[in-house]
């Protein structure tokens, strides 16, 4: 079957409709809508180099969700031992991640260890010591919890920051986790990088703390903070004068409530100014708190802190239900808004670094892909003709091979959901390379056979047989080489692979077999006596 | 019919008595390489495996570097790289790593509009690759050298034998040892891109040497009583007409890429460029003696049954 022409030739152009078929969306900008509702309808992915666009590589700082953990259990574990009258002091936590307390009586060991057991699994005691009568407990939470707690601060800033993207509108945003705390985001077209950067990075946790106006404000920016106390600052940021002025606050440090009981957040309009601030909502819970808070503290002040800074510190003037409340500062629209989408995405539960980023500008990607296109076009020109000139009627079929190389290679590209990166472009040149090679080889060996004195047909079969072998192996070599460009290299380079890889199978096939059912057609049907070659 | 050739059928070149000659010189060329390496203190290494941050700036009009650097004063980036790339373009790097969101982008187009007016500039790039990243990517770059080379060497022996496989190798780091001495020498600079063409040049070269390392075996069989010496002559004349004429579609290829490609392959090509060059060198001229001192230390199955 394999020796029939029309057979070859009806595989042939099978695969070249289907090429066609897949290649059609990308270069027909008016897609029937038939098409549109059945058919395969995704144009060629491009890179970001070659479309513009951001990516990013941040890395999750677990080690910050570990210790904010630790702070919970270290404060839940003050209470729980005053509930059971156990008496202590100095709760202290170390560099090295361990809660130390000291026992006022050795004799109450026994009924801490027992809370301890109880209420706290993730805690242990790593080591004792006494110290003038009092018992010094090391406690360190359990390996496990702590690989649990990481783990799930990944996956939870994964889940976030997914969920601020979506909000934030960016169309086939790509945001996906890379080794133990990494997050590989990449953001195709989007030009405003700066803002999509702070919306992506904010920790954006919110947190209501109480003003502490009974202590004095100088004492405690002098150093002296009373206990239990904070100093905060509340950035304003003038438009006018475009200077930024920091304003010092005394906070109580315990959070009353945090953006975890939040509803729902979005941009209002205040009917005064005109100046944006967002509404936000409390869930049922949060909402209760809310009113308990407002109502134990009339005429106080309420402090609304963002990631450390203090957005406002209205005063409490009355008990309010219904929990609604509003953040206010001089927003412009955007901020605004941005910051009502982190509010609803909710907080990451570690801070995020930026280990990586790559920024290409849409004009720069045009730029590009038309430097690109130009490049393969006058390539291809040149070769186009040197083929015909060496190796006249022959070199036109290997220049039909090669034309047909391209289109297969981008059409399979489509298919496979690669994507075309600029060092990909470059890869589709240097396929057209390496595909010519195999057409040369080829010929060369027909030469070498005619001149032995054997007829067309004895000297095309000789000619394929002998330069297949070595076509298969320089391409499996090559390939070699491309597989593992694929398997370690990253971003543009891993699309040089794919582009390198797809084009020697392209290659194979146009080159060898195409070729092939051409030279059998004229000599068995036409029966030419003289190749031109 | 006469055909167009570039080489005459039965071109007898000796190649071999030439072979230590030629292996002299690359010796040479890659002494002179490591030494420029190790005066340069090393690869001129891009942002991509030192770390750093890269800012590319597109002006109207062409940029005067000295009032670029003086505006740079003012955010302390006076000492940075600053180069110009392609037309009215240029690049800044800097060793710096800055860990805020709000990056070097906002820094330098503050800093550039009290010299340029708006819409006189847009930035068009901005890499910023961390330490860390830094040092994994080149890791992973070296793994991916590495193992391409076990592959081929794996490969190669199964399909012909272990000195084959070897003498390819060897070729193989010859080319890229050679790419990265013309490299250092011009302290052009060595990102990840470069890697990819490295592992081109690497797949490419390999490429040219089988299908010479194919004559041979051909070759060596058909004339079982011809010496090593001759078939590997024979061979490499056999195959001339198409190493040439491969290498020069490559090379217009690789040309018009170097001339119209653009800015960001400018590198790409260059040092494809000289990769190729160094390929078909290595594939006549290194890969085919191994074969034969090989031959000399230890004499192969085929020949032996003569």
């Amino acid at each position: 079957m394999f020796n029939s022409i029309k057979f070859r030739a009806a595989l042939t152009v099978l695969i070249f409709l289907a090429a066609l078929f897949y290649l059609t969306p990308t270069f027909v900008s008016e897609l029937p809508d038939f098409w549109k509702e059945k058919l395969p309808k995704d144009k060629i992915h491009l890179g970001l180099d070659l479309q513009g666009g951001m990516h990013l590589v941040l890395e999750v700082d677990a080690d910050k969700a570990v210790d904010s953990t630790l702070e919970r259990l270290s404060n839940n574990l003050k209470e729980s031992l005053m509930e059971n009258k156990i008496r202590f002091r100095n709760v202290d936590r170390t560099s090295d991640k361990m809660i130390t307390l000291e026992l006022t009586d050795p004799a109450a060991r026994e009924s801490f260890e027992k809370t301890l057991g109880n209420h706290y699994p993730d805690l242990e005691i790593v080591n004792s010591e006494t110290i003038e009568g009092r018992e010094k407990i090391y406690l360190k939470m359990n390996a496990n919890r702590v690989a649990e707690v990481k783990k799930m601060a990944v996956d939870q800033s994964l889940e976030t920051i997914r969920n601020r993207v979506d909000q934030f509108g960016i169309s086939e945003p790509e945001i996906i986790p890379q080794g133990d705390d990494r997050i590989l985001i990449q953001l195709p077209g989007i030009k405003d990088t700066k803002r999509a950067k702070n919306l992506i990075g904010k920790t954006a946790l919110l947190e209501f703390k109480l003003v502490d106006d009974e202590h004095s404000l100088e004492d405690a920016l002098k150093g002296n903070i009373p206990e239990g106390g904070e100093v905060a600052y509340g950035l304003h940021l003038d438009r006018e004068t475009g200077r930024q002025t920091s304003a010092p606050y005394l906070l109580k440090s315990k959070t009353l409530l945090t953006g975890d009981a939040l509803e729902s957040a979005k941009v209002q309009i205040s009917d005064r100014f005109g100046e944006p601030h967002v509404a936000i909502k409390f869930n049922a819970q949060g909402s209760d708190d809310f009113d308990r808070i407002t109502g134990e503290n009339v005429k106080k002040r309420l402090a609304i802190v963002l990631d450390g800074n203090v957005y406002s510190a209205p005063v409490i003037q009355e008990r309010i239900s219904g929990g609604q409340a509003q953040i206010t500062g001089a927003f412009t629209m955007e901020e605004a808004r941005d910051l009502a989408i982190v509010l609803r995405a909710g907080a990451l539960p570690a801070p995020v670094n930026i280990l990586e980023e790559r920024t290409v500008g849409p004009s720069l990607g045009q730029d590009s892909i038309n430097k690109g296109t130009w490049s393969c076009i006058v390539a291809g020109i040149l070769i186009f003709i040197f083929m015909v000139i060496y190796y006249r009627a022959s070199g036109l079929i290997a220049d039909l091979a090669l034309f047909m190389n391209i289109f297969l290679l981008l059409g399979a590209m489509v298919m496979f959901g690669a994507t075309l990166t600029l060092p990909g472009i470059a890869g589709i040149v240097l396929t057209i390379g390496m595909a010519v090679d195999a057409n040369v080889l080829i010929f060369e060996r027909i030469r070498e056979e005619l001149r032995t004195g054997k007829t067309p047909r004895a000297a095309v079969e000789a000619g394929y047989a002998k330069a297949f072998l070595t076509i298969f192996d320089s391409n499996v070599t090559t390939l070699v080489a491309a597989l593992f460009l694929f398997g370690f290299g990253t971003g543009p380079v891993k699309g040089f692979a794919v582009t390198l890889t797809i084009g020697i199978a392209a290659s194979m096939f146009t080159a060898v077999f195409v070729t092939r059912i051409i030279y059998d057609y004229f000599i068995w049907n036409r029966k030419i006596t003289a190749i031109s070659i | 019919m006469a055909y167009m050739e570039f080489v005459k059928p039965n071109t007898q070149i000796d190649f071999v008595r030439w072979m230590k000659a030629t292996t002299i010189v690359s010796v040479v060329i890659i002494l002179i390489g490591i030494a420029s390496i190790v005066w340069h203190g090393g690869l001129n290494y891009g942002i991509d495996f030192a770390g750093g941050s890269l800012v590319q700036i597109k002006f109207k009009e062409e940029p005067q570097i000295d009032t670029i650097r003086s505006t740079f004063k003012m955010i302390g980036l006076e000492n940075s790289i600053i180069q110009t790339y392609g037309s009215h373009e240029i690049v800044v790097r800097t060793p710096e790593v800055r860990a805020d969101l709000k990056g070097l982008e906002a820094k330098i187009e503050t800093s550039l509009s009290t010299a340029y007016p708006a819409g006189g500039f847009v930035i068009q790039r901005t890499e910023v690759v961390g330490p860390k990243v830094g040092k994994e990517l080149t890791k992973k770059a070296l793994l991916a050298i590495i193992f391409s080379w076990i592959g081929i060497l794996v490969y190669v022996g199964f399909r012909f034998e272990f000195r084959y496989a070897l003498g390819g190798i060897i070729a193989l780091v010859h080319d890229v040892l050679v790419t990265l001495s013309i490299f250092s020498l011009m302290n052009k600079e060595f990102d990840l891109n470069i890697v990819a063409a490295l592992l081109t040049i690497i797949g490419f070269s390999i490429n040219d040497t089988i299908v010479i390392f194919d004559r041979i075996r051909e070759n060596a069989r058909k004339n079982i009583r011809m010496e090593l010496r001759d078939v590997i002559n024979l061979s490499v004349n056999q195959t001339l007409s198409r190493t040439i004429l491969t290498s020069l579609t490559v090379f217009m290829v690789l040309i018009v890429l170097f001339f119209f490609g653009g800015s960001v392959i400018h590198n790409f090509a260059f040092t494809l460029l000289v990769g190729t060059v160094a390929g078909v060198y290595s594939t006549v001229f290194i890969a085919s003696p191994i074969v034969l001192l090989f031959e000399k230390i230890k004499p192969s199955a085929i020949t032996r049954k003569k």
